[in-house]
């Protein structure tokens, strides 16, 4: 799956995805001072789980592997426990890169499929941008029947205890299921996303311009 | 002629030894004019009380000290009287400090105490006064063989202090190397671009110093002499010949590249597009402030560096060792590329990147900043396609077979010492597959040993690495820059001042007949009983800074400004006849045999021990200090280098009812730490001979120890002399006590 997008920045960059990555991903521009130590990824407490460690994926960057990097579920494993930007000998903020880059690849419609943590993330967003406010009740049990019904009503039942627990200590309310408070400038609120998101096209355009 | 002995009471000897009785052993064993006692002997007090009898007139007059009290590597300065043979008693260190306290140790510990008294009183009587031969010069010039950036800079660092230099070039310019490049490393803060060599600036620099002589197109014919005496002939390929003399000479010859003909799978020789760093710079230069072209013309659009090209590699031809520079260096060519235009592509492969200091690390990160690719990878061919290359090589983070395309190669290869003959290798050549660059004899030293100076591994001069870098085994020679360790061009200048002072300090140090380092200012120097030599030539072979010639007749002859002091002739005669002055087969002979040894029925072992002075002495001084206990048995007489000691010692110690020898030396071997580099080692080949000695004596093979020992073995070295006592009382008292 590819976007249109994404087809001009590969027509932009010519196989220099290095040069696509400073231009264009959160803090990328510090990936070319990575010196391939390896200190992040023997710091990365889920490093051993990723299929590419932060090193690995500079290196990948470097190496042109454009798909590899953009679609690769590495970067969502990132927990930002900053331990890799606390001892990385170079300065980089890896967990700003890791998160850059999964970003810019979602962008691209290149993100992973049935990447829990992105189908997260896109229900938070989702959730947030209604009301301005998070509504939680609606997040859990989103995340609860995230995976269909019968798997969903497993996992309630599950953390039944934890609801009515959190229930009584008021830490969430059964009255947010009616759609729950949001912001008091909602619309105000709208303007603001749109603005971003334009920002952000005109940002991204003016990189895929064709010079 | 008198012999004084001062007994000192303070820092709990008088508490824990009958001085008493100590001072009579003093004078009646000890046979010394007198013994005075003195509660603070390093006190000023102290100190002035000696200097008083030393002052005094006829027969009163104290020409000999015995000082009994500390270590002799303690209060050096008060205790210094000149010219006036002085033998310490370690009473402190040596006894007090490590036995333990309580009534039962007091008689085994004050026998200790009066051993060493009766030892220091015996080796005074054969100490004479030690005066320089007379043989001296003085002369300010120094010899500066090279003319690259290491020669000059010696050569402007010695006219600075004060000094003559002359640089001998055999080229018909001056530059080296450097003269080759376009540019070099950043030296100074922020290091993120390549800067001017330099050369030209130091060219003038040296023309300019009235107190240079610079010889182009020459080599040296001839060195003869030693340190403050050096006569050189220097032989030119263009004109007459001079005659030159030089108080001290800094060998700074350089590097030859690494032949890139020996890595054909890299298609060095089949393509022009695969060029060495050295090259590149050529092409570099041609380019000027343009685009760099390769041979054929095309402007370089996408180059690839590989790093380590035959270097760091066990491969029969290969270098085994880092060059030190070349990661730098291709940082540097990769900026040259990228400053004339940041579109060329230019990656680095490497396997570790290597660029020593804060500058070099800075001058990376600037490198990355332009947009230089770094990538860790193995290159293991280049492939001639067409006009173009292909690199191929394992990426060792992605862990893959990768290839990239380039129009140049730039190979790092690295770097071969120019150090002339190595005499050790004349003699035995080694199988070990080592590349061996063929040079004439650089210096042509006109020494008994062989005309250059003997290397290290790989070729490079021999120096002491961890004490005297630029001290090579020649003394009064010093080398400087590559032909010393593989180094950059900042380290090499750094290196020309080091060596160059310490060619100051040879020139000053031999003018008033003082030996040069470690002995600095021992003013003694070998003589042998010509009546007694047996022209064996052990010691001219043996000394390990060639300070022995031979004379006409064959016998040895001693240049005593080349002499490091170090006794290994003395322990090599075989029949005893050399000597120092304040140090013979007397002095540490008469120590042995004035220890008291207790017959068989006391069941009082006595050991000898036989530390090196420099490393095993103070080791077992610290471990006194931390007050670490050992055994009242031991007897320890500190020697110059384990290479001093002669067999005959322990033949007299087995002999004269000793139970076991422990003798300490440096370690030995291609990383050795030996002060005097082979002492140790010619030590170890002679004891190892000691054995035929003990069968016919019918003795226990391990009641002779030799140990390697360093400074830093505090705990280890007493653990060795506790192993030696329990040796004994496995095997039992020696039979040859009386
Ligand atoms: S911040 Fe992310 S990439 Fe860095 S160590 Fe933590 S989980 Fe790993
Ligand atoms: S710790 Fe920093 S320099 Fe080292 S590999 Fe990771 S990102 Fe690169
Ligand atoms: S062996 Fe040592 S003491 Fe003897 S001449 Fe050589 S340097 Fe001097
Ligand atoms: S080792 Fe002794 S006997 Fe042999 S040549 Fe030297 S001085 Fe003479």
């Amino acid at each position: 799956m590819t976007t249109a997008v994404n087809q001009a920045m590969v027509e932009k960059y010519k196989g220099n995805f290095l040069k696509e990555v400073t231009d264009n991903v959160e803090e990328g521009n510090w990936v070319k001072m990575c010196m391939q130590c390896g200190v992040c990824s023997g710091s990365c407490p889920l490093g051993p789980h990723w299929d590419h460690p932060p090193q690995e994926l500079f290196m990948m960057i470097r190496a042109n592997k454009r798909d590899e990097v953009l679609s690769s579920t590495s970067m969502w494993m990132c927990t930002s426990c900053y331990n890799c930007v606390a001892r990385c000998p170079r300065g980089l903020p890896i967990t700003h890169i890791m998160h850059g880059l999964a970003h810019y690849g979602k962008r691209m419609g290149m993100k992973p499929k049935n990447q829990p943590t992105e189908k997260f993330g896109q229900m938070f967003w989702d959730n947030l941008i209604k009301k301005g406010r998070v509504n939680e009740l609606k997040l859990g049990l989103g995340l609860y029947f995230k995976d269909g019904f019968a798997e969903g009503l497993k996992v309630s039942m599950g953390k039944q205890k934890l609801g009515m627990n959190m229930m009584k200590a008021k830490r969430m309310s059964p009255m947010e299921m009616l759609g729950g408070h949001g912001v008091s400038d909602l619309s105000g609120f709208h303007a603001m996303l749109k603005k971003a998101e334009e920002l952000e096209a005109a940002r991204v355009g003016a990189n895929t311009d064709a010079k | 002629m008198k012999i004084g002995g001062y007994l000192c009471t303070g820092c709990g000897i008088g508490d824990r030894l009958d001085t008493k009785s100590l001072e009579s052993v003093a004078v009646r064993e000890g046979r010394i004019g007198f013994c005075k006692t003195h509660d603070f002997l390093c006190s000023q007090a102290g100190v002035d009380m000696i200097k008083a009898d030393m002052a005094l007139e006829g027969d009163d007059q104290v020409t000999k000290a015995v000082i009994m009290a500390c270590s002799r590597r303690a209060k050096t300065e008060s205790f210094n009287f000149g010219a006036v043979p002085t033998a310490r008693v370690n009473l402190r260190e040596g006894v007090i400090w490590i036995r333990p306290e309580g009534s039962e140790h007091d008689e085994t510990t004050q026998e200790m105490a009066a051993d060493y008294i009766r030892m220091g009183c015996a080796e005074v009587k054969a100490m004479q006064q030690a005066d320089a031969s007379g043989e001296q010069g003085k002369n300010n010039h120094i010899m500066v063989v090279g003319g690259g950036i290491t020669g000059m800079t010696a050569a402007l660092e010695a006219s600075k202090a004060g000094y003559y230099a002359s640089i001998i070039e055999k080229s018909d310019r001056l530059g080296g190397v450097m003269g080759q490049l376009k540019q070099r490393q950043p030296e100074h803060s922020p290091f993120q671009n390549p800067q001017d060599t330099g050369v030209a600036a130091l060219i003038a620099a040296v023309e300019a110093d009235d107190k240079i002589t610079v010889y182009l197109s020459s080599t040296i014919a001839k060195t003869a002499g030693a340190p403050g005496r050096f006569e050189v002939d220097i032989a030119s390929t263009v004109g007459a010949g001079t005659h030159a003399e030089f108080g001290a000479i800094v060998q700074a010859t350089g590097f030859t590249p690494y032949d890139a003909n020996n890595l054909p799978e890299f298609s060095y020789g089949k393509s022009p597009n695969v060029v060495t760093q050295l090259e590149l710079e050529a092409l570099a230069r041609a380019a000027g402030d343009g685009p760099i072209k390769r041979a054929d013309g095309k402007v370089v659009e996408n180059v690839v560096f590989v790093q380590c090209a035959g270097q760091r590699s066990t491969k029969e031809g290969h270098l085994s060792y880092c060059s030190g520079h070349c990661c730098a260096t291709s940082i540097k060519q990769a900026m040259y590329f990228k400053d004339t235009n940041p579109d060329i592509e230019t990656t680095v492969l490497f396997d570790d990147i290597r660029t020593p200091g804060a500058g070099g690390e800075n001058f990376y990160r600037s490198a990355q900043d332009k947009f230089v690719t770094f990538r860790k990878g193995k290159v293991s061919t280049v492939d001639v396609k067409g006009n173009d290359l292909q690199v191929n090589f394992k990426d060792l983070i992605l862990d893959e077979d990768a290839h990239m395309g380039a129009d140049l190669v730039v190979l790092a290869t690295g770097m071969l010492p120019n150090s002339g003959t190595d005499i050790d290798t004349m003699k035995d050549k080694d199988e070990s597959g080592e590349v061996k660059v063929s040079v004439q004899s650089i210096l042509n030293l006109n020494y008994r040993q062989g005309p250059d100076m003997p290397q290290l591994v790989n070729g490079f001069t021999d120096s002491h690495f961890i004490c005297f870098p630029y001290e090579t085994r020649r003394t009064g020679i010093y080398s400087a820059g590559p032909v010393r360790r593989p180094m950059d061009a900042a380290q090499a200048q750094t290196d020309a001042m080091g060596a160059v002072m310490k060619a100051i300090q040879a020139i000053e140090n031999s003018a008033i007949g003082r030996a040069a380092h470690p002995r600095s200012g021992d003013l003694s120097f070998p003589s042998f009983r010509k009546e007694g030599c047996t022209q064996c030539k052990r010691c001219t072979v043996e000394c390990p800074f060639g300070a022995i010639d031979e004379n006409e007749k064959g016998y040895p002859q001693y240049n005593e400004a080349r002499c490091r002091r170090c006794g290994t002739c003395m322990g090599a005669c075989p029949v005893q006849v050399i000597s120092f002055k304040n140090y013979s087969i007397e002095t540490v002979g008469a120590q042995l045999k004035a220890v008291d040894v207790p017959d068989e029925f006391q069941e009082k072992p006595r050991i000898l021990v036989l530390a090196c002075e420099n490393d095993a002495y103070p080791a077992l001084d610290m471990a006194a200090m931390k007050r670490n206990e050992s055994s009242a048995f031991i007897r320890v007489i500190p020697v110059r280098c384990l290479g001093s000691t002669n067999t005959i010692w322990i033949k007299d110690a087995l002999g004269s009812g000793y139970d076991g020898v422990v003798m300490m030396g440096c370690k030995k071997g291609a990383d050795y730490q030996c002060h005097f580099v082979k002492g140790s080692e010619m030590a170890h080949v002679r004891m190892a001979k000691i054995g035929d000695t003990l069968s016919t004596m019918n003795l226990e093979a391990e009641r002779v120890a030799v140990h390697e020992v360093a400074i830093t073995d505090i705990d280890r070295a007493p653990k060795l002399l506790d192993e030696m006592v329990a040796v004994i009382n496995r095997v039992g008292l020696s039979p040859f006590k009386f």
